[in-house]
């Protein structure tokens, strides 16, 4: 008998095209991917840092090896972002948009602290669908103090001294514990009585911090590597009194100053 | 008895189904190649053994010696590469050693296929098996369930197409010795640089009817960048909670010392160790 070589289903309806089944189909999407790389920010007395790795990838593919993942939102307020590349570029313009928009209608800069909650409200409007990224969000407070705001993908946030979010994260998050916060350390001498206290580092110190902990993470993390991006925010040098009253673009200063360094990983 | 202990596999599946996760093997998610050249072959592999996205191995060894005019490079699972090349190594000097002859390639091909067959792919072993015997150079890949193929130029593991592609573009026929050495190892180096599963160093072995020839670190284009700062901790940093000397003398009283006399005999000269003084 010929149909004896028909596998049983088929038997049953030989004539039913395979996919069209009476079963009901679940149609699954799955609009997420997820980039890889690790951004890093560490909070100064004066200074904000954010770092972040410039490699874009999928599975064991590289996209791009030039990806930047710190934005400049204006208002002397930057934005670190990993998780799905796309979603940290629209949040990135979304929230920089706000900042434009704040500013020309309260004709001031947003404060850092004020930018923070907007980010997490910004954040939890998608709760539902949200943005698949970590953000980490820095600028100096009134005081000109640094500051480092750290999100979950929802919106739930707080200000931190140092943080480090994305692929590596593991990796780095226990030597900035070492390094930053000096955990478990006490003053040599005091035999164990007196902690050794974070102070204030200097800026070039903690550059060189940051610039070792990718160093050691393109060691150890494949979604990690190609090129390091250092934005810093400092405080901008004061201005003369006639200055400022003769500056033109008074609306642009914000007291801050933001530069940016491209610095070259490993690239296997 | 040889062969498999699974007397852990019905607990294993009901922990799975439970939801436990199967922990990860060490994969070398790898690049590796092999060309055939007049006189000879050559294969070269990188060195990056990963668990997951992470780096497990920055500098392992994926070419593995079966005879000595036979090697044979290595990707899938780490384990599976290295245990089944060394049987098989192990059965095919054997096998040299009863037929009084010099193992040929065929036949080391034959046996790691028909071995992976009998295990369904579940030896995750994907191999490129080169050598020359007296019937001459051979290249071979054999794939974790079983198939196998005779080519001129060969690629395999999660390199694969990034090596292949220079193969594609710069193999021509009547290749000679440096030449299939230099594409081979430009081929591993597309693959360090375009996979993430690939990285660090490129290890090279030729292989002619005289002699194998292994060069391990031909290339070291990955070499670790220096840091900026010195890590040393100043002395005191770490808290000494408790301090207690113990002299050379007192030593003796926390160790058993046994004698041992040329028959092997035993005899036990000081009390049986104490854990706490």
């Amino acid at each position: 008998m010929a149909s004896s070589y028909l596998l049983p289903h088929a038997q049953h309806a030989p004539h039913a095209h395979p996919t069209a089944s009476s079963q009901p189909r679940q149609h699954h999407w799955s609009p997420y991917t997820e980039n890889g790389g690790v951004i890093l920010g560490i909070a100064g007395k004066d200074y904000v840092i954010i770092a972040g790795d410039t490699r874009s990838s999928e599975g064991y593919n590289i996209n791009t090896r030039t990806a930047r993942k710190i934005f400049q939102l204006g208002s002397g307020i930057i934005l670190g972002v990993v998780g799905m590349s796309a979603d940290g570029e629209e949040l990135a313009r979304k929230v920089a948009r706000k900042i434009d928009d704040y500013k020309r209608n309260h004709d001031k800069h947003i404060t850092v602290s004020a930018a923070a909650v907007m980010l997490s409200r910004t954040l939890y409007q998608k709760r539902f669908f949200p943005y698949y990224c970590q953000p980490l969000l820095g600028g100096l407070d009134e005081n000109g103090v640094g500051a480092i705001y750290t999100y979950d993908y929802v919106g739930s946030f707080e200000r931190e001294q140092s943080r480090a979010f994305g692929s590596a994260a593991a990796l780095i998050t226990p030597f900035l514990d070492n390094q930053i916060n000096l955990k478990n350390q006490f003053v040599p001498g005091s035999n164990g009585e007196e902690p050794r206290t974070p102070g204030d580092m200097p800026r070039d110190l903690v550059e060189k911090i940051v610039k070792d902990a990718f160093s050691s993470a393109v060691e150890r993390q494949i979604e990690v590597g190609d090129g390091l991006q250092m934005v810093t925010v400092t405080r901008a040098p004061p201005r003369a009194e006639e200055e400022e009253a003769t500056v033109e673009d008074d609306d642009e200063w914000t007291g801050s100053t933001i530069s940016e360094t491209l610095s070259p990983l490993k690239q296997d | 008895m040889g062969g498999f202990d699974f007397s852990n596999h019905t607990r294993n599946a009901a922990l799975m189904a439970s939801g436990m996760p199967a922990p990860k093997a060490t994969s070398t998610g790898t690049t590796i190649v092999g060309c055939l050249f007049d006189g000879g072959v050559v294969i070269a592999a990188d060195t990056r053994a990963t668990s997951g996205s992470v780096v497990a191995d920055k500098n392992c060894e994926k070419l593995h010696y079966i005879s000595p005019h036979i090697w044979c490079a290595g990707a899938g699972t780490a384990a599976d590469t290295e245990f089944t090349t060394a049987i098989i190594s192990s059965n095919l000097e054997l096998h040299a050693l009863s037929t009084g002859r010099k193992p040929r390639v065929v036949t080391c091909m034959t046996m790691l296929k028909q071995h992976l067959f009998k295990y369904q792919g579940h030896i995750g072993a994907y191999l490129v098996v080169a050598g020359c015997d007296p019937t001459g150079s051979h290249l071979y890949t054999v794939h974790a369930h079983g198939s196998t193929d005779r080519l001129p130029y060969v690629t395999m593991g999660s390199g694969s197409l990034a090596a292949m592609s220079v193969f594609e573009t710069q193999w021509k026929k009547g290749i000679d010795r440096d030449g299939a050495v230099k594409l081979c190892s430009d081929a591993i180096l597309a693959g360090i640089f375009n996979d993430l599963g690939s990285g660090s160093n490129v290890d090279v072995c030729v292989i002619t009817p005289e002699k194998a020839t292994l060069m391990r670190n031909y290339l070291t284009p990955n070499v670790r960048a220096p840091k900026e700062l010195k890590y040393k901790f100043e002395k005191g940093t770490t808290a000494v909670l408790q301090e207690k000397l113990i002299s050379k003398d007192e030593l003796r009283r926390y160790i058993t010392v046994t004698e041992v006399d040329a028959e092997g005999e035993t005899t036990l000269t000081t009390d049986v160790m104490q854990v706490d003084a």
